[in-house]
């Protein structure tokens, strides 16, 4: 029996064998895709070990950590709740990080290049090195103010967004957008208590997990015509050339007439195109658009930063929030001509033309400093554990569709909008504001959106910011008004006159 | 007994080894106490100090009444139940620091309750060394033994899931508070009755054949046992749900089949029975379902573990994928004793404490754990080699078999090489019954050692006025004659 009994010997051995290479193959092969696993508990336990960075704006925290007996050691808390969601977003555990806390995760979480030498010396020093402070470019008044009139809008809309900007340099003053969201709840330690909040917000028609400011586009209406304007000026028109009206237009080839919002706006035959933005002569416009053409419409549209789709909103280094694109959508017949119909549609930012919040306060923005269009920007300044300065932000140019001399005509026109035609609801004392009213159909049967793209210049002379405020589906007459209104109330808050 | 001079006994090489285990088990506690605490608290010896204690007297029962006994074996052991012991205090500390308790006392605790167990398992074995002075005496019980395992294997399986079931294993007896592995003895009984059966058959059964290929099959009336225990085994695969228990019952019986014929055609229906089985489990799992479902389950969960379906399912890949985790995290060389974080591999005290162990000791450390018990089971089959009678030879072969199968069963199970079933993890996880059979299996064991290596002078055989027995003859048992 023991030739038997050596051979279940050697079975032992090889047995034994084989669990010893499927150590090596667990614990040698696979030990760093184990130990990095999104199941690895430990991953997160260590993550939440160090204090994570503070999001903040004018020195106020929007995005802070609490000491907790959990197993995770600190708890991220967004005491500003629903105002910030749509720009700070969330720090979920175990799965990806929503808005600047996952554009800034690597400096927040204390991973980050930059913060290389911090590491260093917290190893000699024995400490835990913490995580990076963000420091955005926000003006916490004009966010509460945008946050507060759009949510108790006297238009009566449900949804909406707004966009403020320093027009000098790009940098973020408010970004709002309505319904919001909560984010505490899905920062939440239970895992399982965040996912159900997560899919309740999802799963909501209204969509509050959107950020309404960036990610989504609408016809802009009237506002469109600043760019058929700037298009115009472009081309030989100035603000006194007299451009056709009349009450009603009919395009060469077919389609609907365009009539005038009311019919006292534009009856004449000519009206200038001062007078034409002015009173928003949708009759003028659409035959200016026809007259120009379709590529040159086009063309603008691009000039002022449509068709752009892979511009980001955070960090001018780095990455940020994504921004949709704007489109002027396809303006031709399909034998391959212009769609004349079509163009005078588009030309009153009808048709296929969509546009974001953000392009909205960018084209305002560059009219107000002198036809620059500045990069829009929210990550001010990175701050080390130890609050020393890392990054600061610097201003970029993005584009310059028009020259000084185009700019400043607009300007003018765009003031005169709202000193004495439909946007004077937009006014604030002691500054010039300039803008462009939009009220723009979309479903059939849908109430309209209304728009209002401006700016304001202080008693010096200087830009100091642009607004885009947009109302969706606003029941009562003037759903521009309404945007108007808040545009004006917002830029007065970004000025620092007054929260309210 | 009384010593031949000039013999080495390998006692005193027993206590060297055994002094060197200890103070393995007492620097594991004190590195798990510098790790948990920051520093060594006054009593970090106290657990190692009684292990020693109860060790060396163990040690000096042999010496009375097995003096020729393998000396490797009670150090080998002894080393991974201190090692057990420390670990499983070492999540004690942990829970204590948690919350703000004060550390456990000596016997409060897992860690303590397995320091009792141990205490009780070495009693156990002491008494079956004592009173079991000749391991042939034990095959007059055999068809006793034999009834009592079988019982002891169905009784979970026929009682209620509540009685019985934990994580979906029905394996257990479950009393009150209390809970035992019937299981775990069973083994015990099998191997002794397996090894007086084949005693008494094995002429028929390796003689009697018919040449098929160049393999001597067996004839068809004499597969009946081997069928019996095949049912028996896969009956408790579908009815216990668990593949590692029907594969250990199985494969004991087969390899002492083998060991008592010396023909490779049982290996080789065994095998194909087996797997054959396990497939069909597989193939009715899927389709049909019913009893198969768990089985079929399992085999999904350990072909993809990582599936997030697998793993957030109830009972799917979770444990597994943790433990695994574990292992990796700990890479070549460990966390550390004490510098891990078992609480985040589920079971840890019981099915997994070898993952848990292996995030603090890593590969190094649990290859050298690997190595003990790999040593362990060789030390058996080099008893059952030594030992001159036929059922010693069985009894030792069968058990040292089981033991490492048994290892590798849990091990290969918790690593992902096969299918996760719920076997103890020999004197390393927490609980009295596995400890106790296991430290009876090594008694065993060192009985057989201890005949084999006593020097001819020495046996009852050569013993003036001693009964005398022909060495492989068994009381009363004879072997059956072929009926051709």
């Amino acid at each position: 029996m023991n030739a038997p009994l050596r051979k279940a010997g050697v079975v032992i051995l090889v047995l034994f064998g084989l669990l010893f290479a499927n150590l090596n193959w667990v614990q040698g092969y696979k030990a760093d895709a184990y130990r990095t696993s999104d199941y690895n508990g430990r991953v997160t336990v260590a993550e939440y070990e160090v204090p994570r960075g503070v999001v903040e704006a004018d020195g106020q925290a929007l995005a802070q950590n609490k000491l907790t007996d959990d197993t995770l050691k600190y708890l991220r808390q967004y005491p500003e709740k629903q105002v910030y969601a749509p720009i700070v977003g969330y720090k979920p555990v175990n799965i990806a990080e929503v808005g600047i806390e996952r554009t800034e995760n690597e400096f927040l979480s204390g991973a980050s290049d930059k913060l290389f030498a911090d590491r260093v010396s917290a190893m000699f020093t024995g400490d835990k090195a913490g995580g990076g402070n963000v420091v955005l470019s926000i003006k916490t008044k004009a966010q509460e103010t945008a946050w507060k009139q759009l949510t108790n809008n006297q238009g009566g809309a449900k949804k909406g967004s707004a966009i403020a900007i320093d027009p000098r340099t790009g940098a973020i003053q408010a970004m709002a957008s309505f319904p919001s969201y909560d984010p505490n709840p899905l920062a939440s330690h239970d895992v399982k208590a965040a996912a159900a909040a997560y899919n309740e917000l999802n799963k909501d028609k209204d969509k509050p997990l959107l950020n309404r400011a960036l990610s989504e586009t609408y016809p802009p209406g009237s506002t469109f015509k600043v760019i058929i304007s700037a298009a115009a000026l472009q081309n030989g028109y100035t603000q006194t050339s007299e451009i056709k009206a009349g009450t009603s237009y009919t395009a060469p080839g077919s389609g609907a007439p365009i009539r005038n919002s009311e019919d006292q706006t534009c009856p004449g035959a000519v009206v200038t195109l001062k007078e034409a933005l002015t009173d928003s002569c949708n009759t003028g416009y659409a035959q200016l658009g026809v007259a120009l053409g379709g590529d040159k419409v086009k063309k603008a549209a691009r000039d002022w930063g449509f068709e752009q789709d892979d511009l980001t909103v955070g960090n001018l280094e780095g990455s940020g929030l994504p921004v949709a694109a704007s489109r002027t959508g396809e303006i031709k017949n399909p034998d391959g001509s212009t769609d004349q119909a079509g163009l005078a549609q588009s030309s009153i930012g009808q048709k296929d033309v969509r546009m974001t919040t953000l392009e909205g306060a960018l084209i305002a923005a560059t009219v107000a400093n002198g036809g620059r269009q500045m990069r829009p920007y929210l990550v001010q300044q990175l701050l080390s554990p130890d609050r020393r300065p890392i990054y600061n932000a610097a201003p970029q140019t993005l584009r310059t569709p028009v020259n000084g001399e185009v700019a400043g005509d607009l300007r003018e026109m765009m003031v005169s909008v709202v000193e004495n035609g439909t946007g004077r609801r937009a006014k604030i004392s002691g500054f010039e504001v300039g803008g462009k009213t939009g009220t723009a159909q979309n479903a059939t049967g849908a109430d309209n959106h209304g728009w209002f793209i401006g700016f304001a210049f202080n008693d010096k002379g200087e830009a100091v910011s642009a607004a885009c405020v947009m109302l969706e589906n606003v029941p009562g007459d003037h759903p521009s008004a309404e945007a108007a209104r808040i545009a004006g109330l917002i830029m007065k808050a970004a000025a620092g006159r007054g929260g309210d | 007994m009384p010593r031949v001079p000039g013999t080495r006994t390998g006692r005193n090489a027993e206590l060297g080894l055994l002094a060197l285990a200890m103070i393995i088990v007492a620097a594991y506690g004190a590195t798990v106490e510098a790790n948990q605490f920051d520093k060594l608290t006054p009593t970090f010896w106290v657990p190692a100090a009684l292990l020693s204690v109860l060790f060396l007297a163990l040690h000096l029962v042999v010496r009375f009444t097995a003096l020729h006994a393998d000396p490797v074996l009670i150090p080998t052991v002894a080393l991974i139940n201190g090692l057990g012991v420390g670990f499983l205090r070492r999540l004690d500390l942990a829970k204590s620091i948690a919350e703000k308790q004060p550390e456990p006392g000596i016997f409060a605790g897992v860690g303590g309750r397995q320091l009792a167990w141990t205490l009780v398992a070495l009693v156990l074995a002491a008494v079956l060394l004592l009173v079991v002075r000749d391991h042939k005496a034990v095959s007059r019980y055999a068809y006793t033994l034999g009834l009592v395992g079988i019982v002891l294997v169905m009784i979970p399986a026929v009682l209620p899931g509540r009685f019985s079931e934990i994580n979906g294993a029905k394996l257990w007896i479950k009393i009150g508070g209390f809970s035992i592995q019937p299981g775990e003895f069973a083994k015990l009984a099998l191997v002794s009755f397996f090894a007086y059966y084949l005693v008494r058959k094995r002429e028929v059964l390796s003689l009697a054949s018919r040449r098929v290929l160049g393999i001597d099959f067996p004839r068809g009336r004499d597969l009946g046992p081997v069928i019996t225990v095949w049912l028996l085994s896969l009956l408790v695969l579908v009815f216990e749900k668990d593949l590692g228990t029907a594969l250990l019952y199985f494969g004991l019986f087969v390899v002492t089949l083998y060991v008592a014929t010396e023909r490779v055609s049982w290996l080789l229906i065994g095998l194909v029975m087996f797997f054959g089985g396990v497939y069909v489990a597989y193939l009715l799992g899927a389709s049909v379902g019913g009893p198969f479902a768990n089985f079929y389950d399992r085999a999904t969960v350990w072909l993809h573990p990582f599936d997030a379906e697998n793993y957030n399912r109830i009972g799917g890949s979770y444990q597994l994928v943790q433990g695994l985790l574990g292992l990796g995290t700990g890479g070549l060389f460990g966390t550390g004793p004490g510098a891990g974080s078992p609480g985040f591999v589920p079971e840890v005290r019981n099915d997994f404490i070898f993952a848990g162990m292996g995030e603090e000791i890593g590969l190094f450390g649990l290859s050298a754990l690997l190595v003990c018990y790999l040593l362990i089971v060789e030390r058996g089959l080099r008893a059952a080699l030594g030992v001159r009678d036929s059922f010693g030879k069985l009894v030792a072969g069968g058990l040292a078999f089981t033991l490492g199968l048994q290892v590798f069963v849990i091990l290969g199970g918790i690593t992902g090489l096969i299918p996760l079933t719920g076997q103890t993890t020999p004197f390393l996880s927490s609980g009295g019954s596995s400890l106790m059979a296991n430290w009876l299996l090594i008694a065993m064991l060192l009985r057989i050692s201890d005949a084999g290596r006593r020097p001819a002078a020495a046996g009852p055989a050569a013993q003036p006025g001693g009964p005398k027995q022909p060495p492989a003859q068994l009381h009363g048992a004879m072997t059956e004659v072929i009926k051709p």
